[in-house]
């Protein structure tokens, strides 16, 4: 396997190092987060074990952490669980329930999850829940610690039409018909330390002899492709 | 309706166009002063849509003002602030209220501007714009419905003559014409014989060129520009030059004549940017004019 998937079927389940994209958050800083538990005393802790684990914002390592940080702040943590995927739903709500006395007893809940976790452990309780992180972006890990939007989810996808360098989300502007005026020597306008996305599209298509690609005027695109909330369920 | 500059044009007359930043509020009387003092010298005046991203009066007002005078605009559109059904209502808007020339552009990025926490739109590109203009002159919307009037635009789109990759750039280009760009209107030349083989690159898309010159106020506007203006780089020679003038701005009135005249005879006309110093155009055009 060469920085990617693995071409052949794999049944292990999966582990953090066969995870290559993720939803990428942060920790919002800590006097915010207290801000937001002012009046709560007691405190019960959620991680999670997939992405927030990655990017080292909500698993084991960052719930101790948080959890030394809230008792040096003189709240009482009643307990924690680092859940298999917060994101899921019913997965959440049998990890708290495994959990319950340590839950009931708390004033809040603190989640160190994505958005989609955070609402997913709230969905499965009335206490009152704190997000503890800012959900950035569906990244692609360039080694540890390291993380880059490629796919911005446009429920549409173009990449075979543009040497599979998505011109959605690298180029700032998401322009769809080749670079804009602040193309600088191939990098691009807003970030003199990126190239042109549609540079690299140039570079990529002649290396494969197809830069006729370049001459067909792409439409408007389909937004409507990406309305939110989205919403799928597989039909068997 | 045929617009004057697309008459100029097309009876190969050498246009002169300006451009002019609206006011950052509701007064206009500057605005409009710079305008009528300048109509004397050029052809067109192009009003910019919140250029660098930083919010001002609407351009479409601004150029409706202009209009009203008799002046001849070119309303500066771009796809950063409105998406496709703001960009068509704008457009119907500045055909009802008498305007006929429009630049599509893309626009620069929200992170160059004053309201750096604002949602950027870019629904359509600017070869999409252009194909949206063509569309309502022929009297349909994006969506394919029928408009009245059907405005009959004379539109036209942005080139860069010194970027690079040129080949890259061109692919665009190519798109422009094809979905209607009828003149281009270029970012500021320093090197004239890049506007040479500009325009003979161009020159099968039959299309009207305009090139672009910038005023160079200081040296270290010159810098400025270098460094924080997507898409424009002054060469070493010029900077020193105005470097070692003692009056600094004669020196850069003079630059910008002479490369005026170097770049006239490979264009269908110039576009000045001065940057604030309208007043100075008359003497960058001088040299220009008096061969007309
Ligand atoms: S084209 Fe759309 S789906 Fe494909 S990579 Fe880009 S954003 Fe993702
Ligand atoms: S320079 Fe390229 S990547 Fe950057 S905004 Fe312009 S077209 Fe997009």
């Amino acid at each position: 396997m060469v920085g990617g998937f693995p071409l052949t079927i794999d049944h292990r389940p999966p582990t953090i190092d066969r995870f290559k994209t993720m939803i990428v958050s942060k920790q919002k800083n800590l006097d915010e987060i207290l801000a937001a538990m002012a009046g709560d005393g007691k405190v019960f802790l959620i991680g999670c074990a997939k992405c927030a684990t990655v990017c080292k914002s909500g698993g084991e390592e960052e719930v101790w952490q948080m959890q030394e940080a809230l008792i040096s702040a003189g709240k009482e943590v009643t307990g924690s669980v680092v859940i298999d995927e917060a994101c899921h739903m019913l997965r959440a709500g049998r990890d708290l329930r495994a959990k319950k006395e340590m839950v009931e007893e708390a004033d809040a809940l603190l989640v160190l999850a994505c958005g989609a976790g955070v609402q997913s452990v709230s969905a499965g309780t009335p206490k009152k829940t704190v997000a503890g992180l800012d959900t950035l972006f569906l990244g692609n890990i360039r080694r540890f610690g390291q993380f880059e939007q490629k796919c911005s989810l446009c429920g549409e996808c173009i990449l075979t039409e543009t040497g599979c360098i998505c011109p959605v989300t690298v180029c700032p502007k998401g322009l769809l018909n080749g670079p804009c005026g602040g193309m600088d020597n191939g990098l691009c306008e807003t970030d003199r330390e990126n190239e042109c996305a549609w540079f690299q599209i140039y570079e990529r298509l002649q290396a494969q002899g197809t830069t006729d690609k370049l001459k067909r005027t792409v439409p408007q695109k389909d937004f409507s492709k990406m309305l939110k909330p989205g919403k799928l369920k597989i039909e068997r | 309706m045929t617009t004057c500059l697309q008459q100029k044009l097309a009876s190969g007359h050498f246009v002169l166009t300006a451009e002019v930043c609206p006011p950052k509020g509701s007064d206009c009387t500057e605005f409009l002063e710079k305008s009528r003092h300048l109509s004397a010298f050029v052809d067109a005046i192009n009003v910019t849509d919140n250029q660098g991203a930083t919010m001002r009066i609407s351009p479409l007002a601004a150029a409706a003002l202009l209009a009203r005078e008799g002046m001849e605009p070119i309303f500066q559109i771009t796809c950063r602030d409105r998406n496709r059904l703001a960009l068509q209502s704008d457009l119907l808007g500045a055909a009802a209220l008498g305007i006929g020339n429009v630049l599509a552009l893309t626009g620069d990025h929200i992170s160059f501007g004053d309201h750096k926490a604002s949602k950027p739109v870019f629904d359509l590109d600017s070869v999409q714009l252009l194909q949206t203009i063509k569309g309502l002159g022929e009297g349909l919307d994006l969506a394919g419905r029928a408009v009245s009037g059907a405005p009959a635009f004379f539109a036209g789109a942005a080139a860069a003559p010194e970027a690079e990759p040129f080949p890259l750039t061109f692919y665009k280009l190519e798109k422009k014409v094809a979905a209607g760009a009828q003149f281009f209107q270029t970012q500021a030349v320093f090197d004239p014989e890049r506007l040479r083989l500009f325009s003979e690159a161009v020159r099968p898309l039959n299309v009207k060129v305009i090139a672009g010159i910038l005023l160079l106020k200081s040296a270290g506007m010159a810098r400025f520009v270098t460094s924080n203006i997507p898409g424009l780089k002054v060469p070493a020679p010029l900077v020193e030059e105005l470097e070692s003038a003692a009056d600094p701005m004669a020196a850069g009135v003079t630059i910008a004549a002479r490369l005026a005249a170097a770049c006239k005879p490979y264009c269908d006309g110039l576009h000045i940017m001065a940057m604030g110093r309208e007043d100075l155009i008359p003497q960058i055009v001088e040299a220009v004019r008096s061969e007309k």
